[in-house]
């Protein structure tokens, strides 16, 4: 089958690969028909997410047709179709009895290797590194699920795939990042990136009723659509004081809610750009921590940031007196897809919203190199891809 | 103050007593060999011979700290003793079932090719362990204490070629949140502490096994398998590629993952269609 692999750093092919197969009693296979590039891939593109294997198959959000089930799956059968969570859980730990789904304890094959590095090991993920189980991607013609009768989920009316493959991953993280962030009616919410995480970030903040949504990027096209589609106040960071504004947009109060949804490939004019870029690329730092500044920084007295863009490492020059002595919650953490699929779905269904507006391309599966550049380098306005195996 | 220096000596105490007076012996006769013949690698020999006394003196041996070795005595005989603890999210009925068949262990204890028991004395038990270098090292042990759904002992019978004694105790997680599973094995492995060396080199060093077999019991008994990558497809060739000490992947790498990253040698997770019995 064809797949897409990571080769290198900036350097992903599509390759001849064999089918998956069965591994374990509770796997299902899939056949894939619509599968994305998230903003998380280019890190590992960009290669600053340790543990990648030239070889490794790409993609955590994809969506496709039951083609066979291991003995112990009851719930699904040859044919369904579904849309299947990023985070692998295993249904019956701790922290899955709990909605924890991203902290699963049982789905990480090199769980070691993860608890040598964060203490713990958070669950197993798709496409994303050996440190989170090496588990080969749905960047693919066909993909093996674990734990299907936990994860996938199945759509039976008749939307395109467009409308749910953001189930997988970027809608409910930006509606978790809202979500916890414990947004009240009346709240100013700042939101950095309108990259398709932040879009969805959002349209999730309104469903908790705030007054004001301001959104933070440089990019027109994604400025625009943060401003029309998601009618969001905007201000492009390129040349002005984002804190200083923030605080005078908000009458020197500052946003209630700060949301990072950017994470550690955050992009940065001037002198503290140069600095954080240099130690990065000497990887005396693995994330550049601008947003996270930004947001302690502007964040009003007392109120929470939540972060929905993907840190991997260590950040240094983060202004924790700031935080302390303004009395900040952070809000952070992979999201539990499974936790807010069907009430997502439901939103879908009732036409609350519909997630296909964040497409600007849908391509061809082997067409996934040039994908992987035009989202990079976000050229011809791109903000989404969509990959379609032939 | 005093105490608190004694007890940081102690804590890097990694050498044997016997070692420990090999050590200053054959140092002080370096020393004397060096200062008396002034030989031309007086350096070296000199630096050697310092080292052998300091390891003697204070029974800390670097390299053995890197080897992660520890050779000073447990309960007055030498070999290796771990002890790790996992919580699992059963009851503790069903786990010390599990721990009570013993024939269930070889499918969470990556190094145990079999274990059968004795079908006369139900205590005892035969085991077979995989050893470095595709060799077998087998075993008899009986259960010396058991108390049920709470703790079970088990000792090799005398004359074993590998001494073994293991503790396993299961405790109720507060709140209802499972069970806490404790274990201790204490060992000789067969050739005494150089053949524990040599197993660690080849990423079978005790601790870790112990580790990654609690790791592969609880998933076993939460999850019903054991989460597994050994097998898919990559654009590397061949699946079910075993990676080997010398296995190297191409160069353009971000960072490489270390060699325990891919459990490779893994068993598949499939259970038996057994059961638990």
């Amino acid at each position: 089958m064809k797949a897409v692999c990571w080769n290198g750093i900036v350097n992903v092919g599509v390759e001849d690969v064999p089918e998956p197969r069965l591994l374990n009693p509770r796997d299902a296979i899939i056949r894939v028909t619509s599968t994305a590039i998230c903003g998380s891939d280019l890190h590992l593109y960009n290669g600053y997410v340790p543990a990648m294997k030239p070889g490794d198959i790409l993609g955590h959000e994809f969506m496709g047709e039951i083609m066979e089930v291991g003995r112990q799956v009851t719930k699904l059968k040859p044919g369904d179709r579904v849309v299947v969570p990023f985070p692998i859980a295993c249904g019956h730990c701790f922290f899955c009895e709990r909605g924890l789904w991203s902290l699963c304890d049982n789905s990480n094959p090199n769980a070691s290797l993860a608890e040598a590095m964060f203490g713990h090991s958070p669950s197993g993920i798709f496409g994303y590194s050996h440190l989170m189980g090496g588990y080969a991607g749905g960047q693919a013609e066909f993909v093996r699920v674990p734990f299907a009768d936990v994860g996938p989920f199945k759509i039976e009316n008749g939307f395109r795939d467009e409308q749910v493959l953001f189930l997988t991953d970027i809608f409910p993280t930006g509606y978790m990042a809202a979500e916890q962030a414990g947004i009240q009616p009346g709240d100013t919410v700042a939101v950095w990136g309108c990259g398709p995480v932040g879009q969805f970030v959002i349209q999730s903040a309104w469903m908790f009723n705030p007054a004001r949504v301001i959104a933070i990027d440089r990019f027109p096209e994604r400025l625009a659509m943060a401003h029309t589609h998601g009618r969001a106040e905007v201000i492009n960071y390129e040349g002005v004081d984002v804190v200083e504004t923030l605080k005078q947009m908000t009458g020197g109060m500052g946003p209630d809610v700060c949301i990072d949804a950017v994470g550690m490939e955050a992009h940065k004019t001037g002198l503290e750009g140069v600095y954080d870029f240099a130690k990065q690329t000497v990887r005396i730092e693995s994330d550049r921590p601008y947003v996270l500044r930004e947001c302690i920084q502007a964040c009003r007295k007392g109120g929470t940031i939540s972060l929905a863009g993907v840190y991997g490492g260590v950040i240094d020059t983060v202004p924790m007196g700031a935080a302390f002595n303004k009395g900040l919650t952070f809000k952070m953490g992979q999201v539990h897809v499974h936790r807010y699929l069907p009430t997502l779905f439901e939103k879908i269904e009732k036409g609350e919203i519909d997630p296909s507006f964040v497409v600007t391309h849908v391509m061809p599966l082997r067409e996934a190199p040039l994908a992987y550049e035009l989202f990079k380098k976000k050229l011809d306005g791109c903000i989404k891809v969509m990959l379609k195996p032939e | 103050m005093e105490m608190q220096m004694r007890r940081a000596i102690a804590s890097l105490m990694n050498v044997g007593p016997v070692e420990r007076g090999i050590s200053l012996a054959t140092g002080l006769a370096l020393l004397a060999y060096t200062i008396s013949r002034r030989p031309r690698l007086g350096l070296p020999l000199g630096l050697e011979a310092g080292y052998m006394i300091y390891r003697g003196a204070t029974g800390h041996c670097v390299f053995y700290q890197m080897l992660g070795i520890n050779r000073t005595e447990v309960n007055g005989h030498e070999g290796i003793r771990v002890e790790r603890a996992v919580t699992v999210n059963r009851p503790k009925e069903e786990l010390y079932q599990m721990w009570r068949n013993v024939e269930n262990l070889p499918r969470f204890m990556q190094h145990l090719e079999s274990v059968e028991v004795d079908e006369t004395d139900r205590g005892r038990s035969h085991w077979v362990a995989k050893a470095p270098l595709g060799k077998k090292v087998e075993w008899d042990s009986e259960v010396i204490e058991e108390r049920e759904n709470e703790l079970l002992i088990w000792k090799s019978l005398p004359g074993s070629l590998v001494e073994s004694m293991g503790r396993i105790e299961f405790i109720d997680a507060p709140a209802g949140r499972g069970t806490i599973v404790r274990v201790s094995m204490e060992y000789n492995p067969p050739a005494g502490s150089l053949g524990a060396a040599f197993a660690k080199l080849l990423g079978e060093e005790p601790a870790l096994q112990i580790k990654n077999d609690l790791r592969h019991f609880k998933q076993i008994m939460e999850a019903g398998e054991i989460p597994t990558v050994d097998g898919q497809p990559s654009g590397r060739g061949e699946p079910t590629k075993k990676v080997t000490l010398r296995a190297k992947p191409r160069q353009d790498v971000v960072e490489q993952a270390s060699e325990d990253s891919f459990p490779a040698s893994d068993p598949p997770g499939w259970i038996s269609e057994r059961g638990i019995r």
